[in-house]
């Protein structure tokens, strides 16, 4: 590992620690975190916008034409006009103008919503429907496929517990007929049917955020303490007293910072 | 005050704090965790195995650094996968910051792709990845949906030259390869809409096989696609991705992460308990006070 | 005239787009390409906006010394230093930096006193001269220094090592870090919010539970696989009964929120005027 990478890596471990001192309470270091990933990332979509999209996408294809005559010369001279009409966005931030940037906003909202129609019916709820209608009810394995076996998720009984949980679960949603009699009680199984569902979502995003701290361990470990505290690295006699310093520093003087507020706010309670 | 009311006021920083100790602790003692594999991801590892060598699979990295810890290990996983049974890979990234996690993760497992290893009793030989012939790294491209439906047309149309900058034919491996047809699977690993826009826009319309890997948040939503066949296999959250590695016998990161989900589970559900006592006596003092 | 041509291009374009799909002919297939490829120029240009806006804060923030408007040049510093990593691109195999670093700090000094320039109301000569200094120290590096060269054409930018630093040792960290909080918040909740106060919530916990311990040893010890087999169960039958629900609820909804947008009566997104 060379010295750039060694820093690196001590950069990216103390702005790890930054954010986690956001637990204990807003500090300085998280923001200077926070407020350095904005401008990153920011600046790092502005690049890839402009070599994944405006380069190829556009300028490529007009780059054999001349400017001077508006790349109208060029061998695919059409490209102009998305060009002009993404360039008409931009007088959204004008009031008296904004009324322009409506025009490619139409052009998009159209085709974005003219695609979906036919294809978020199939996918959402033609196939849907067929799927709980096309096959039938498994009536010779109704109680699981060979053996008895109530946790099999292909048996005829699971095919029906699915059926009469879907049908329940969109009466539920139904609000055109009061939820009284055989329709109230199919009402609340569909209930009961949603929140087994939602049961099994949480349990599984409590998975989820745990494993994001999990990453988080890893990465300190693997790439940041294995590295940083590596005596055979031969870097380490020369870069970790100096990081290791230079942290101590800037967290005791934090904290002397943080101390001398706090008596300055005791001593004037009127301040408050 | 009872015990459980002063638990129950407690300030939530002790709480951080003891679930950071039982995370690292479960971290730093080393056990094995037993990976049960799911029939979910067990037909996206058989799908795959079962490729032929020079076979294309398109794998869509469309997570941000936000979910990189689920789904990161499914992309080295998958990838590598892929690329010892010297199955070619496409990759598209149409989340904002998709493209770096993609180079990031290609860099990475171009190493890891150096040495020999043995999976599931087979030596497969280390070898150099080249870029152009054992992947094609498309990049990134505004509005997901139209970029999927535009794929479906031709991959040149959304994408006229990769992320590096060299047009499409002059990569050796994309020659004769326009749109899904040419592909044989599909795998989207998201953390977010655009796994619904794979699903309609692509799936729906193209009928190519598709594969999710999700994060554990969106999981449970898209079992209904499964159900009814749109989508071939899930792997859920890290859960997933440990069951890939177990398949794979190719333990990274994921496995490796089980042992601290558990102590922390184990954290929570102690928690999801103690809350629920304390919710108990609270009721009874209720019923006392209210009798007298 | 500024409302009714945006909708009558809502109509025809989604009208096109519908019919499209149901009768795909060779010219309603090339105007189809036509529109595909279009709309991801546009949307570039739309996606700029955002950054404009994110520049236009900071600034503000600057120009009126707002709460914590020193961290706005943090931002400043951020975006700029990644555009300029973005394309600049070491000249061979990139062993020789030269002076790249030090024409990345002039480049910046002179971006923020340009910046300065504008937004300040006094000592407005002072920042211009400022300004003018670094530029000339940056253009002097430029032309004189070998070892790198801009980019701007061609994809080069994206591979240089710094641009790559930014991203693995600034970005990812931090972004992940951020939302790996969650996991203590999520603690915290557990400890005061999920209480089997009735039946219904007494069914979400259980599920939410057997699908948490699916993977327990401890728990199997006990059970065997039949704790694994159950939250599968869980998942396939009853969880995808509820999901199809809600997907077909989805759906229906973008459908006829699809319709009522092509069809001129949701008009909200056209905004006011």
């Amino acid at each position: 590992m060379d010295f750039g990478t060694f820093l690196w890596v001590n950069f990216g471990a103390f702005l790890t620690f930054a954010i986690l001192s956001f637990l204990y309470k807003d500090n300085p270091f998280y923001k200077i975190a926070e407020h350095l990933v904005v401008g990153v990332s920011a600046g790092y979509f502005v690049v890839i916008l402009w070599h994944n999209g405006l380069s190829p996408n556009l300028f490529q294809k007009l780059d054999d034409g001349s400017w001077f005559l508006l790349w109208l010369d060029s061998s695919e001279p059409w490209y102009i006009i998305p060009a002009i009409l993404g360039v008409m966005m931009w007088t959204r931030f004008s009031k008296k103008w904004a009324w322009v940037s409506r025009w490619p906003m139409a052009l998009y909202i159209g085709i974005a919503t003219g695609v979906a129609i036919p294809l978020e019916m199939g996918a959402k709820v033609n196939r849907q429907l067929y799927a709980i209608m096309e096959k039938g009810f498994d009536w010779q394995n109704f109680f699981g496929h060979g053996s008895f076996n109530l946790l099999d998720a292909t048996s005829g009984l699971s095919q029906v517990i699915i059926f009469v949980g879907t049908i329940s679960a969109l009466i539920y949603f139904f609000f055109s007929k009061a939820h009284t009699g055989w329709f109230g009680g199919m009402a609340k199984f569909g209930i009961w049917i949603l929140m087994i569902g939602f049961g099994a979502s949480f349990g599984y995003t409590v998975m989820a955020r745990i494993s994001l701290f999990i990453n988080r361990l890893q990465y300190l470990d693997k790439s940041w303490y294995r590295n940083a505290v590596d005596t055979v690295n031969e870097n380490y006699h020369v870069g970790f007293p100096i990081v290791f310093w230079f942290l101590i520093l800037l967290i005791v003087g934090y904290i002397i910072l943080e101390i001398v507020n706090h008596v300055k706010s005791k001593e004037s309670p009127a301040a408050e | 005050m009872n015990v459980f009311e002063k638990l129950m006021k407690l300030d939530r920083r002790w709480v951080f704090l003891f679930l950071i100790i039982v995370c690292v602790f479960a971290y730093v003692v080393d056990f094995n965790v037993p990976i049960m594999v799911e029939p979910e991801s067990q037909k996206i590892y058989d799908f795959i195995d079962n490729l032929e060598p020079g076979s294309i699979v398109l794998i869509a990295i469309d997570y941000d650094p936000n979910n990189m810890a689920e789904l990161h290990p499914m992309t080295y996983a998958v990838v590598e996968h892929c690329w010892r049974k010297h199955v070619k890979v496409i990759f598209t990234a149409l989340s904002q910051n998709g493209p770096g996690m993609a180079d990031q993760a290609i860099r990475d497992i171009s190493d890891s792709l150096m040495v020999d290893q043995t999976y599931n009793g087979v030596e497969f030989k280390g070898r150099e990845i080249i870029n152009g012939v054992d992947y094609c790294f498309l990049g990134y491209k505004p509005y997901y949906a139209l970029v999927i439906l535009g794929m479906g047309q031709n991959f040149r149309l959304p994408f006229p030259s990769d992320y590096y900058g060299s047009p499409l034919d002059s990569l050796p491996m994309m020659r004769g390869v326009s749109n899904y047809n040419d592909i044989d699977i599909v795998v989207d690993l998201s953390g977010g809409n655009i796994t619904d826009a794979w699903i309609s826009y692509g799936q729906s319309r193209f009928n190519f096989p598709l594969a999710l890997g999700l994060t554990g948040v969106m999981t449970a939503q898209y079992y209904p696609y499964l159900g009814s066949g749109q989508v071939m296999g899930i792997m859920g959250g890290l859960l997933g991705a440990a069951q890939y590695e177990e398949m794979a016998e190719n333990p990274g990161l994921a496995k490796d992460g089980m042992r601290v989900q558990l102590g922390a589970h184990v954290v929570i559900i102690l928690f999801i308990i103690m809350g629920n006592i304390g919710l108990l006596i609270e009721r009874r003092r209720h019923k006392k006070e209210g009798g007298i | 005239m500024k409302r009714q041509i945006p909708f009558v291009l809502v109509f025809i374009f989604g009208a096109f787009m519908v019919f499209q799909y149901f009768i795909p002919h060779e010219s309603s297939e090339w105007v189809y390409e036509f529109l595909l490829d279009w709309i991801i120029i546009i949307g570039i240009f739309a996606l700029a906006l955002g950054i404009w806006s994110l520049l236009r804060v900071s600034l503000d923030k600057i120009k009126n010394k707002k709460e914590n408007y020193i961290y706005s040049y943090l931002i400043l510093f951020g975006l700029f230093g990644e555009i300029i990593f973005g394309f600049t691109a070491f000249n061979g195999n990139g062993e020789s930096w030269g002076f790249y670093l030090p024409f990345v700090a002039c480049a910046l000094l002179a971006i923020i006193m340009i910046i300065h320039t504008i937004i300040s109301t006094g000592k407005k000569t002072t920042f211009a001269a400022l300004a003018g200094v670094f530029i000339l120290l940056s253009v002097l590096i430029s032309i004189f220094d070998n070892s790198w060269s801009f980019h701007f054409s061609s994809a080069e930018g994206v591979q240089n090592p710094m641009f790559r630093s930014f991203f693995d040792h600034i970005l990812i960290p931090v972004l992940s870090t951020m939302f790996a909080l969650l996991a203590f918040f999520i603690a915290s909740a557990a400890y005061r919010a999920f209480r089997a106060r009735n039946l219904l919530a007494t069914l979400l916990l259980v599920a939410a539970l057997i699908v948490m311990m699916r993977f327990n040893p401890w728990v199997a010890v006990i059970y065997g696989d039949y704790g694994a087999k159950l939250s599968n169960w869980l998942m396939n039958v009853p969880n995808l009964a509820a999901q199809r629900a809600i997907v077909i609820g989805i759906g229906l909804g973008i459908v006829a929120t699809a319709l009522k947008i092509i069809l001129g009566i949701e008009r909200g997104y056209m905004g006011k005027g």
